[in-house]
């Protein structure tokens, strides 16, 4: 069994669009804007204006920008776990944040950064859980579960920690599982909330292999937050830029990745030039 | 990979039970007044064949009329309170929460003590009456809850420290309130001071209290049982538990209303009785995983078990005289309760 194989889904909700101008796009991401204030009667802390952008099946879109530039607070918009200001998100049609929990959990999987558990437990144990979303209550994983978990540790590589507690494997490892993990959740969409975080640069280029390969073999979505410009300039197909708040450019990476502009989003004198393969690398020029 | 299966849930319970069946027979042998074993396997066997007739009244009126209704009693109590640590310590997000040590109990004690008071001026229909308490223990406890979350938190999130300090705090201050009461209601016809800070279950129930009791128990467990799959994922994070489909908004309430519920019914009933609902479900986490699809029953039975023993020796270490039942679980449980938080510290 594949784990791109959806169990059918009975569900309440329907589309709210039945076909997108291009059927072929899968996340609509349509002016979403948000502003977030420690309370109502004071001039929002933080907003994001207006964004807008498309993404099909098997792409991979990088958010990327400065600090505090709105980049996770738009995957939580895409996620449904925060309501827009303005604006929506549709996936195959239906608006993300008024999906019921359980129908937003078989279609879209989250990747975050990890919070400790409370208790410990096993890498497989952790990786059932992202059966939740079809188990009705009380009842017990299948042997269908079963498979489906453990073609989730193979396909991110990570059979051999199947039995590891999870408080006992290393932040690459970790990554691997919670990626697992999300798999088992068959969406059709995948978000990550900065993945290469605490991991070496040889785990940074496993990781974005990974996702390369499963959303080409899966046809996920994925839309990844990074800091890391030159790992979202190889792999991704579209790059959003953000600055305070501010969509400023997206497009494939050649395309917003421009000197000037980078320059003037992170604040520093910086070098771009493209490889071989028509993709841009940014690096810091030598110190004086 | 090994995935809980039905069978197995049913297997670990079905060793539970037997284990608290052994247990009740001992207990229903020791005590004050000798009984032997076979003088007891002998009449329980004639109880459970329709020949109750046969009994000497002795016997009958020892083991079955004073101490097996007791025996119930521990075993709903412990049940209660076990469930509710459990469900506490997920609902809130720390190993270390309990009805008693975040002053849960407490509250629910002041709630029934407000209500012993205010009943008789009311003049209730006696069903009503007998209501009245746990109801006023329910809502202490919710309302201890509540106000012990809130104050426990630190920039919006639940901070393990805080959230103990502040439950120790609403303890210690609903304490002062309950020996206020019982200091300046003499001759009123109220258990003791001593009651409702240790806990006793000697005091024989109204029938119809220990028909609240059961129900209540079966009740709010099963209501906390549905929510058993979600804890787990609660126990890794809220962000996280939403994104994997769990209600968050409906399993933080069925928790937070079932559980002071079980706390309010069993403290209503024997006073504010300590560390069974922390230690159990740490000793069941540990021999049985803490997937709350196992923990939640076998915590049930483990609080059972837990609570007919310590009332047994609350009943026969100094007999024929008594201690409170709280006194003995506070003894074995304030150290295990210590070693667990400096290991947790370390």
């Amino acid at each position: 069994m594949s784990t791109h194989a959806r169990v059918p889904v009975s569900g309440s909700s329907r589309p709210v669009a039945e076909s997108f101008p291009h059927t072929d796009v899968r996340l609509s991401v349509e002016q979403v804007s948000y502003a977030y204030s420690a309370n109502p009667t004071q001039a929002p802390l933080f907003t994001l204006e207006a964004t807008s952008f498309q993404a099909r099946p098997g792409e991979i879109v990088a958010i990327v920008g400065p600090n505090a530039c709105g980049k996770s607070t738009l995957l939580k918009l895409i996620a449904g776990a925060l309501a827009p200001l303005s604006g929506r998100v549709l996936l195959n049609g239906f608006i993300t944040h008024t999906l019921p929990p359980r129908e937003r959990g078989q279609r879209i999987a989250m990747v975050q950064q990890e919070s400790p558990l409370l208790f410990p437990s096993r890498a497989w144990e952790f990786v059932l859980q992202g059966r939740h979303p079809y188990a009705r209550t009380l009842r017990f994983e299948t042997q269908d579960d079963v498979l489906i978990a453990r073609n989730a540790l193979a396909q991110v590589g990570a059979e051999h920690l199947t039995d590891r507690w999870m408080d006992q494997i290393s932040g690459g490892e970790k990554q691997r599982v919670i990626l697992a993990r999300a798999l088992t959740q068959q969406p059709l969409l995948l978000l990550l909330d900065e993945p290469t975080l605490h991991l070496d640069i040889g785990a940074q280029v496993d990781l974005l292999e990974t996702l390369r390969k499963l959303a080409a073999a899966n046809r996920y979505t994925v839309v990844v937050v990074t800091h890391e410009l030159n790992l979202a300039g190889q792999y991704a197909d579209q790059v959003a830029l953000f600055q305070k708040g501010k969509c400023l450019r997206v497009g494939p990476p050649a395309t917003v990745f421009q000197r000037e502009l980078l320059e003037q989003v992170f604040q520093t004198q910086l070098t771009v030039e493209l490889g071989s393969s028509g993709r841009p690398r940014v690096t810091v020029p030598s110190a004086k | 990979m090994r995935p809980l299966t039905f069978s197995r849930l049913l297997m670990h319970c079905a060793v539970l039970g037997a284990i608290l069946f052994a247990v009740v027979v001992i207990a229903l042998k020791m005590g004050a007044v000798p009984v032997s074993l076979y003088g007891l396997v002998r009449d329980l066997f004639r109880v459970a064949f329709g020949q109750a007739s046969q009994l000497s009244s002795e016997h009958q009126l020892i083991v079955f009329n004073i101490r097996l209704p007791r025996i119930f009693l521990s075993i709903f109590v412990g049940a209660s309170l076990s469930v509710a640590g459990a469900s506490f310590q997920a609902l809130l997000r720390n190993p270390l929460a309990d009805p008693y040590v975040l002053g849960i109990s407490s509250g629910a004690s002041v709630g029934a003590i407000l209500a012993l008071i205010i009943e008789p001026h009311l003049a209730l229909a006696p069903a009503i009456a007998a209501l009245f308490t746990p109801v006023g223990a329910f809502l202490g406890a919710a309302m201890t809850v509540a106000a012990v979350y809130f104050l426990g938190r630190r920039e919006g999130e639940i901070d393990t420290t805080t959230l103990l300090l502040a439950g120790i705090i609403s303890a210690s201050f609903l304490s002062a309130i309950i020996q206020f009461f019982m200091s300046t209601l003499s001759g009123g016809n109220y258990r003791g001071f001593a009651f409702w800070i240790m806990g006793d279950l000697s005091t024989p129930l109204q029938p119809i209290l220990n028909w609240i009791l059961r129900v209540g128990f079966f009740v709010a467990a099963g209501a906390i049982y549905t929510t058993a799959a979600d804890l787990n994922l609660l126990l890794a994070g809220e962000k996280e538990a939403m994104h994997l489909g769990v209600d968050i908004r409906r399993v933080r309430i069925v928790v937070y209303i079932a559980a002071s519920l079980l706390t309010g019914l069993a403290v209503s009933v024997s006073g504010a009785i300590g560390y069974v609902g922390l230690l159990v479900p740490h000793v069941m986490r540990i021999l049985f995983g803490s997937d709350h699809r196992i923990l939640l029953p076998t915590a049930a039975f483990g609080g059972a078990i837990a609570l007919v023993i310590a009332d047994t020796l609350a009943r026969t270490v100094v007999s024929p005289s008594e201690l409170p039942v709280g006194a003995v679980t506070a003894v074995a449980g304030a150290p295990l309760f210590l070693y667990l938080l400096r290991r947790r510290l370390a």
